[in-house]
């Protein structure tokens, strides 16, 4: 749905051009990571999910306390949510719990659903890729029909009726976003291995009597890659923003003191009026790590393709 | 042309007749029987007969399909589990909502979008440049919900210079013919109405608008980057055109077509994020309704509506394929 | 000539006595890069153009050619590239003048012919759109008086139907018909210069004929100076009548039509002639390829820019001051002169350069009109 998938027009500058001439493929590798390593983008978009994974690693460890623990819940009012204090270094949320230890706890639950989520997603994307792009015929025709069913709804909505039926939990979450995802991986991959068929490469691998599989399977796929984890990396930014918008909906795990930033965000909603900063840091914190998975994805899919500018 | 649109709408009716089965199959994949799941936690075994008996849960599944189908074609979707009003009618009276604040989003995609993404393209490398790059990545990376907190939080609760929620201040007694309350009030001439129609519009549609903004926006700055580099742009150039006629019929004209494609892209963008908007907004279209719905599981209400989204989605796309052959000789012709 | 086509047109600017119409001195144009050090595209090049005249810029690609033709146009990007020296043109310097009054000249007195006719035209513009709307920016004629002068001017370049080709779009007309659709806009309001980069070069070589016969009969017919730049001397040898040979952004050859196919003094120019087949030799002459590419260069700083690819070249070439100058009394006895910036001028050297090249020059004075020598 969002934003970051369908907006991959590339960031300032184009470019450094690759020099005209053939370029080996270890050559070629030398000079992508180059030119990813010059790019700022890069830098900062590698420093922020670096952070992220960090934090949602070691969260036991950064943590002062235990979350979802609503401590200290007697100093919740209807009107009031203590704000920062020494012991509370950004105050206490609306469950009595401290606002930091969740913020640091809901890194781990995006990072675990979002990464699940991409990798199912991104194995179901490959298996009908393959099937429609390696083997062609009747087959690529049902599988883009299914993939132009799954187009016809918008991601968001696809993501609601899957969570629907599984039920409110976690899992539902990862599944729908997952589900949400396929679409998007299948129909690049099924567009980096069609526009591979005709190259020379392939009809050299055909005329040496190489079986189709092992062609599409052990030389296109692994050629398919780069696109690949450009896109992979794009869409964690999509999934860190959907599995806020489904908790948002009600969708998530059905415990609402379970730390997750996009719950947090829908009970701050109560209480925007006095403690705004309820709503303000999981906001931040959604915005940020999908700021450096976008970079991130974006400053990639430069360094390996210069001359893509969208 | 016409052949356009006829394959286009041929290739409507396998993926709408896709969804319907799945839609189908979805309904039957609840978990637990389907009558119970339709009525809630209101199931009685009398309840659940009765179900049975109406919608046909007790024949096979091939003949209840056809009944779905024939139900779903006429635009009986069914009763609201809820609140037991029909879907269908309960979205036509939504309905008119959310296109209002779609169409005001678009605007502020488009009317902010376009001249912003082709002054930093033309001014490559400047900081208008920069700073349209870096907005429209924030537009892009700030959740549509998150947004629409910080605008309400600001402009509404701390400034208190817009309404907070709803369309309409309840206590203006507006005319409504269309249901489109700015148009109504235009049309009905109640200018306060209209006006404080526009009001309550503004924050939801600046939230919703964000990110088509931020795509428009990069979209036409890279696309005019593109036509600016091409041959015939230095032809008018050479024929001593004034800039302004160079800069509108020779780069944006030329520009506008990919820009047309990602906001027919868009459409269902804007409805996920209507979803979103509405809510937070109290603002009485389909999405806010869905969300209600969601939140009671209340499925034939789910249902329908997705439906009735998947074929409004596509029929968006439908227009903006054949705009797109209005503005593109190249497909027109061929 | 130039008294006639001063006449065609009240308010236009006379020509200074002694000057010829178009006049290039030093122009200069680099092309910087952030992070990179600039390149130099041309480098201090010098001609004149008087009215009626055919003048041709002569190189392979990258040596400058339709750079310079950009700069005289004021079309290079303004933010990548810095352009000095002079461009006089009826005694103004093109390179000062303020934008405005560049583009009313633009279209109107400097015409110019692109080199590749399918990417020239807008997609999206039929073509009456095209041709009407330089007739209504310096003409100031209306919306029907503009279609019907576009129709004539589509008839004048032989384009059949004019009347239906204006409602049409670019993708609807062959390479060829475009070509002479972008010549009819860049002659609609009948420029005192025309600028041709490569007209015929992306077209069949029997469209090339028609195309080259078209500009010749329109520029004849009208007084009008052209510039052609090309890197096919069959081109030249058809066309011009004055020829300066580019090479790493230098002129290094300048001389009439004839006394350059007759005595090729440069190097360069002598193995660009070896360089083309002819049909005419039973194929008793070898082709004598010029080794090596432009990137293969000196700077001149250092000596002759050609000298790497150079068979006669030795050290006696990497001198930083090899100047543009006759070579012979003969050659500075004909007008223009004919200069050419070499050491070792080809006819004037005892030294033999290996079999073919001499003859390869020589012969292509048999040849009266060069339009046979092309491939």
């Amino acid at each position: 749905m969002t934003a970051a998938t369908t907006v991959t027009a590339a960031t300032a500058e184009p470019g450094q051009e690759q020099p005209p001439g053939r370029v080996s493929g270890t050559g070629r590798a030398r000079a992508s990571w180059d030119r990813l390593r010059r790019d700022p983008a890069a830098w900062v978009g590698a420093a922020i999910v670096t952070a992220f994974v960090v934090v949602a690693v070691a969260a036991p460890l950064i943590a002062p306390y235990e979350p979802a623990g609503s401590q200290w819940i007697r100093q919740i009012t209807p009107s009031d949510v203590p704000g920062p204090s020494e012991e509370h270094l950004l105050g206490l949320d609306s469950f009595g719990s401290d606002l930091f230890t969740q913020l640091v706890y809901g890194a781990r639950q995006s990072l675990v659903i979002g990464v699940v989520s991409t990798l199912l997603g991104l194995l179901a994307g490959t298996v009908l890729g393959v099937l429609s792009g390696g083997i062609g015929g009747w087959v690529d025709t049902a599988v883009m029909r299914v993939v132009d069913i799954m187009l016809s709804v918008p991601a968001l909505l696809l993501a609601v009726s899957v969570a629907a039926m599984v039920g409110r939990s976690s899992t539902s979450v990862m599944v729908a976003i997952a589900v949400a995802q396929v679409p998007i991986f299948a129909r690049l991959l099924r567009a980096s291995l069609l526009s591979q068929r005709g190259q020379d490469y392939v009809l050299a691998l055909r005329s040496l009597g190489l079986r189709e599989r092992r062609i599409v399977v052990s030389h296109m796929l692994p050629n398919s890659l780069g696109p690949l984890l450009v896109q992979a990396t794009l869409v964690l930014a999509t999934a860190v923003i959907e599995v806020a918008a489904l908790s948002f909906l009600g969708l998530g795990d059905p415990d609402p003191a379970v730390a997750e930033w996009g719950r947090m965000l829908v009970k701050a909603q109560e209480r925007l009026q006095n403690d705004p900063q309820l709503a303000l840091w999981p906001g931040v914190c959604i915005a940020v790590t999908a700021l450096g998975f976008t970079l991130l994805g974006e400053s990639l899919r430069q360094a390996l393709d210069p001359r893509a500018r969208r | 042309m016409l052949s356009l649109v006829l394959r286009r709408l041929g290739l409507l009716v396998p993926v709408l007749l896709g969804l319907s089965v799945l839609l189908f199959a979805w309904l039957r994949a609840l978990p637990g029987d389907p009558a119970r799941a339709m009525l809630g936690e209101r199931a009685t075994p009398a309840g659940i007969a009765a179900v049975n008996r109406l919608y046909g849960f007790d024949q096979p599944l091939w003949q209840q399909y056809f009944t779905y189908l024939g139900r779903m074609a006429t635009g009986n979707f069914g009763n609201s589990t809820r609140t037991g009003q029909p879907v269908l009618s309960t979205f036509l009276e939504r309905f008119p909502a959310t296109v209002e604040l779609a169409l005001a989003a678009l605007l502020v995609a488009i009317c902010l979008g376009i001249p912003l993404g082709y002054f930093a393209a033309r001014r490559n490398g400047s900081w208008l440049d920069h700073l349209a790059v870096g907005g429209s990545l924030l537009g892009v990376v700030v959740p549509v919900f998150f947004l629409a907190f910080l605008l309400k939080w600001l402009f509404a609760l701390e400034l208190g210079w817009l309404p907070t929620t709803g369309r309409q201040n309840p206590r203006i007694d507006a005319t409504h013919i269309t249901n489109l309350y700015v148009l109504d009030g235009l049309m009905t001439r109640e200018w306060d109405a209209a006006w404080d129609a526009v009001l309550h519009l503004v924050l939801p549609a600046m939230a919703l608008g964000a990110i088509p903004l931020a795509i428009v926006v990069r979209i036409t700055r890279a696309s005019v980057l593109d036509v600016l580099n091409e041959d015939h742009v230095r032809t008018a150039e050479a024929k001593g055109l004034l800039r302004g006629t160079v800069s509108r019929r020779h780069v944006l004209r030329n520009a506008m077509l990919p820009v047309s494609t990602t906001l027919g892209l868009q459409a269902g963008a804007l409805l996920a994020g209507a979803v979103l908007t509405e809510t937070v907004f109290a603002f009485n279209g389909i999405g806010e309704y869905l969300f209600q719905a969601v939140n009671q599981l209340d499925y034939p209400v789910l249902q329908g509506f997705i439906l009735a989204i998947a074929v409004i989605y596509a029929v968006v796309n439908l227009l903006v394929d054949i705009s797109y052959g209005l503005l593109d000789p190249r497909v027109r012709v061929s | 000539m130039s008294a006639a086509a001063d006449a065609r047109r009240a308010g236009a600017l006379p020509v200074p006595p002694g000057e010829s119409l178009l006049s290039v001195r030093d122009l200069r144009v680099q092309f910087v890069r952030r992070g990179a050090a600039p390149v130099t595209a041309v480098d201090g090049v010098s001609f004149d153009v008087g009215a009626g005249e055919i003048l041709g810029l002569v190189g392979e690609s990258g040596c400058g050619k339709s750079v310079t033709s950009l700069a005289v146009m004021g079309l290079l990007p303004r933010r990548s590239s810095r352009v000095s020296g002079e461009v006089r043109f009826a005694g103004r310097d093109l390179l000062t003048l303020p934008q405005q009054q560049l583009r009313d000249l633009r279209g109107r007195e400097l015409g110019m012919v692109f080199q590749d006719p399918m990417t020239s035209l807008n997609p999206v513009l039929t073509l009456g759109t095209q041709v009407t709307e330089v007739l209504r920016r310096h003409e100031g004629m209306g919306r029907r008086e503009a279609r019907e002068r576009a129709a004539d001017l589509l008839r004048g370049v032989g384009i059949p139907d004019p009347a239906r080709r204006l409602g049409e779009y670019p993708h609807q007309l062959s390479g060829g018909m475009r070509q002479r659709a972008l010549i009819a806009i860049a002659l609609a309001c009948r420029p005192r210069l025309l600028i041709a980069d490569e007209p015929t070069t992306a077209l069949d070589v029997t469209i090339q004929a028609q195309v080259l016969d078209l500009l010749q009969q329109l520029v004849r017919e009208s007084g009008t100076a052209m510039v052609l730049i090309t890197h096919d001397l069959g081109v030249v040898a058809g066309l011009c009548d004055r020829v300066d040979v580019l090479y790493a952004g230098r002129v290094v050859e300048s001389a009439n039509r004839r006394d350059l196919f007759a005595a090729p003094r440069h190097r360069y120019t002598q193995g660009l002639l070896g360089s083309v087949p002819r049909t005419d030799a039973n194929g008793k002459v070898p082709l004598t390829p010029i080794p090596g590419s432009v990137r293969d260069m000196l700077p001149w700083a250092d000596g002759c820019a050609f000298l790497p690819r150079c068979h006669r070249g030795d050290d006696a070439c990497r001198t930083a001051g090899i100047d543009l100058e006759p070579r012979a009394g003969a050659d500075a006895a004909s007008t223009p002169p004919h200069r050419a910036r070499c050491v070792h001028p080809a006819g004037l050297d005892d030294a033999p350069g290996p079999a073919g090249a001499q003859p390869a020059g020589a012969h292509a004075v048999a040849r009266p009109d060069g339009a046979e020598v092309r491939p």
